[in-house]
């Protein structure tokens, strides 16, 4: 790929130590610690929603303390105190809120700036809409006017509850239904913010929307939620890149992502994921527990997830597609990597209910130091999807001989007509190619990116361009120090 | 050019290079021949900088310096340039990239201005017509699905690209038919320059009837048992090893 010399060199000119790792120093206005229905109905009315919407919080609060904690996956962390984090806190703003970026708190635009988002500049050059989420309001929405020409709706998903609070009843909740897991559950009864996507019938999104999440405040558990909703015929590709201040103190994420696609719709969806994933040691880091879905709920759609999954501690996500429509098509593409004592278990599940549905699963693992990492996939096939097919292939990459890499596939298939594919390796990095690579004159961890890279090509190959560039900067970054 | 003193090198604590000692000056091509477990791929990689190659004794200047005392990629930078026996394959990785990252990387070392995509496509391009290597080669990943000619003709590009100043050729004939050989051949000797040192490691003589060497020697029980010209090549090839393969004084 052409971006490989300038990605050597800027993986060169950033230091080991996490790059974005400051704080910024912003007045929050904050909830007491600790989590009641007096929290939800805090945040509810901040937010000053509508009473079904306080009341399907409350439903889910409720229900979320009957649930257990999903104790599946394959990672270990100490029993999460939700008594000990904060459940909202917004950035404060002397009049209703930000009108344009020059309303905007410049200290703000300072921390983007250090994290390489320009807003104004990408405005004007790169025609990235940005839905910038700092904490849990978004201060920052461009390119609005344009995309509303075309009727396309792009917003906070606050200002969606406001605006569009049909839609939003409609879709929220319908994807991922709040009692699904418990995680997001805790996500259905407090999350604070996120976006949200409406694309009409028949267009197609000029842009890639993109949005770039970011924790900040100390102890603030982050919960987002973003709606993706495809009208028929129309389709949308979604950026979601994430970076994190460095703190000493475990943060818990818990997002929901959820998708619509409808007749002929498709709807693309890539995450750079670069949270603070501790130290050397295990110590700090995000706690990523996510709950991705999307429905390809009409005939002929298609959802495809791309996931660059290198930061967290803990990382707990499984990005999926239910193809309920007749010849719908669900992709999983994902590069994880872990390094140090991260941990990640992520995969996909693919729900095939229509005809002819097609599913393609490729899956790069890359596991490093003394980091353990899963992949855990399911392909159902139900008894009505004849013509069925699935192709799942998942490749893992261990460096060093302390790391762990493990594959957890599950197939059920209730109907006898459906085509299932599985191929999976592991392989070790070689002496024998870092060997190669040196003799050549490049270094041994410019080799281990190049390698990397060329493993994780198949997947780096589906992200936009400019997103692309980041992730391959973001392969060398993360395995920095992980050989020799 | 480089100069090999007493050189002593043990793989796993096994004693392989029990002091050998060898003098190359610019310009000049030299073979070693030897039989198996001799010592010959040892000593490529112990010039290269391999580690599990370990130095006991002895020492390696090349161009006044300590050789032995740099990482690969600086004695890459200083041209040192080997091409491997058996070359390896990087899935993924175009072969135009990873030729790219090499030459800027040793661009570096050289302090000269590293090539961006546009303008190192050109030096490549004039290379490949310059060597008769196909298009192809290099846009497939690095050696992967390669036949044994295209993985050695692979490494003779890599060697004209990053224009080194000792070229060492561990085995390069081995697992080539004559026209691939010939082929290879006639790019070493397209590289034979006046400030350009080669050293060939081979088992046959049959590669010295196209690259002619100004000095072969034989290497058996980890050092030099003779040396020679281009005549004593033609000589093993009709007395073989034989008497060689007895233990040396």
């Amino acid at each position: 790929m052409a971006a490989n010399v300038e990605t050597i060199e800027q993986v060169q000119a950033v230091s080991e130590k996490y790059k974005y790792g400051f704080v910024t120093d912003i007045e929050t206005d904050t909830a007491p610690k600790g989590l009641s229905e007096d929290i939800v109905r805090f945040i509810s009315h901040k937010k000053n929603e509508p009473e079904w919407l306080l009341q399907w919080r409350l439903k889910a609060y409720r229900h979320w303390l009957t649930m257990p904690e999903p104790e599946w996956a394959k990672v270990a962390f100490p029993p999460i105190d939700y008594q000990d984090a904060y459940y909202y806190s917004a950035p404060k703003s002397k009049t209703d809120g930000p009108k344009s970026l020059e309303d905007v708190d410049p200290e703000l635009l300072k921390t983007y700036e250090k994290l390489g988002i320009p807003l104004k500049e990408q405005e004007m050059l790169a025609g990235v809409a940005v839905d910038a989420v700092f904490d849990s309001v978004s201060v920052a929405t461009t390119f609005k006017g344009k995309l509303e020409e075309q009727g396309i709706i792009f917003c906070s998903m606050s200002e969606a509850v406001q605006n569009h609070p049909d839609l939003v009843r409609q879709y929220l909740g319908s994807v991922v239904p709040a009692a699904d897991n418990k995680h997001a559950c805790l996500n259905s009864a407090v999350f604070t913010d996120g976006s949200f996507v409406y694309i009409p019938k028949g267009v197609r999104c000029p842009m890639e929307l993109s949005t770039y999440f970011r924790i900040n405040a100390a102890n603030t558990g982050q919960f987002e939620r973003t709606l993706v909703i495809a009208d028929a015929g129309s389709y949308v590709s979604y950026l979601e890149g994430c970076t994190a201040p460095m703190r000493d103190e475990n943060q818990l994420h818990a997002a929901v992502v959820e998708l619509v696609a409808l007749d002929d719709a498709e709807i693309k969806y890539s995450t750079v994921q670069n949270w603070y994933p501790g130290d050397e040691n295990g110590v700090g880091g995000i706690y990523n527990f996510v709950t991705k879905r999307g429905a390809c709920r009409g005939r002929n759609s298609k959802i495809s997830w791309t996931q660059v999954e290198t930061g967290s501690a803990i990382t707990w996500k499984y990005p999926s597609c239910i193809l309920q429509g007749d010849n719908s098509v669900g992709e999983f593409y994902s590069v994880a990597i872990t390094n140090n004592m991260q941990q990640a278990d992520t995969g996909t599940k693919m729900i095939h209910l229509g005809k002819n549905t097609r599913s393609r699963i490729v899956s790069k693992g890359i596991s490093a130091g003394r980091s353990q990492q899963t992949y855990r996939g399911l392909v159902k096939v139900s008894p009505k999807a004849s013509g069925a097919r699935n192709h799942t292939q998942c490749d893992s990459l261990l460096i060093g001989d302390r790391c762990g890499a493990h594959t957890v596939p599950y197939i059920e298939s209730r109907n006898r007509n459906a085509i299932l594919e599985h191929e999976a390796t592991t392989s070790k990095i070689s002496e024998d190619q870092l060997f190669y690579c040196r003799q050549r004159g490049i270094s041994q961890e410019d080799a281990v990116a190049l390698v990397v890279n060329g493993f994780c090509r198949e997947v780096l190959q589906q992200l936009p361009m400019e997103f692309a560039v980041e992730a391959q900067k973001l392969v060398g970054i993360s395995l920095e120090g992980s050989v020799g | 050019m480089l100069e090999i003193k007493n050189l002593h090198a043990t793989v796993g604590g096994k004693g392989i290079l029990k002091g050998l000692n060898l003098t190359i000056g610019a310009g000049e091509v030299h073979a070693i021949m030897g039989p198996n477990g001799s010592g010959k791929s040892t000593l490529s990689y112990v010039l290269s900088g391999r580690e599990g190659y370990d130095v006991t004794e002895g020492e390696v200047i090349y161009q006044g310096r300590n050789l032995l005392e740099m990482a690969p990629e600086e004695r890459a930078g200083a041209g040192v340039f080997l091409a491997f026996q058996y070359p390896v394959e990087i899935p993924g990785v175009p072969n135009t990239t990873f030729l790219r990252e090499a030459v800027n990387a040793v661009r570096k070392y050289r302090n000269e201005p590293t090539l961006d995509p546009m303008a190192f496509m050109k030096v490549l391009r004039g290379k490949i017509k310059e060597l008769g290597v196909s298009d192809d080669l290099i846009k497939r990943p690095v050696n992967v699905g390669f036949s044994g000619g295209e993985k050695k003709r692979n490494e003779i590009l890599q060697m004209a690209l990053l224009n080194p100043a000792l070229a060492i050729l561990d085995e390069t004939d081995s697992g080539l038919d004559i026209d691939a050989l010939k082929t290879v051949a006639d790019g070493v000797n397209t590289l034979r320059a006046p400030d350009r040192s080669v050293l060939i490691i081979t088992h046959y003589q049959r590669l010295l009837d196209y690259i002619v060497p100004d000095h072969v020697h034989v290497l058996a029980h980890g050092r030099i048992a003779r040396s020679g010209g281009k005549e004593l090549a033609q000589e093993l090839e009709k007395t073989g090893y034989a008497g060689f393969t007895g233990e040396a004084a």
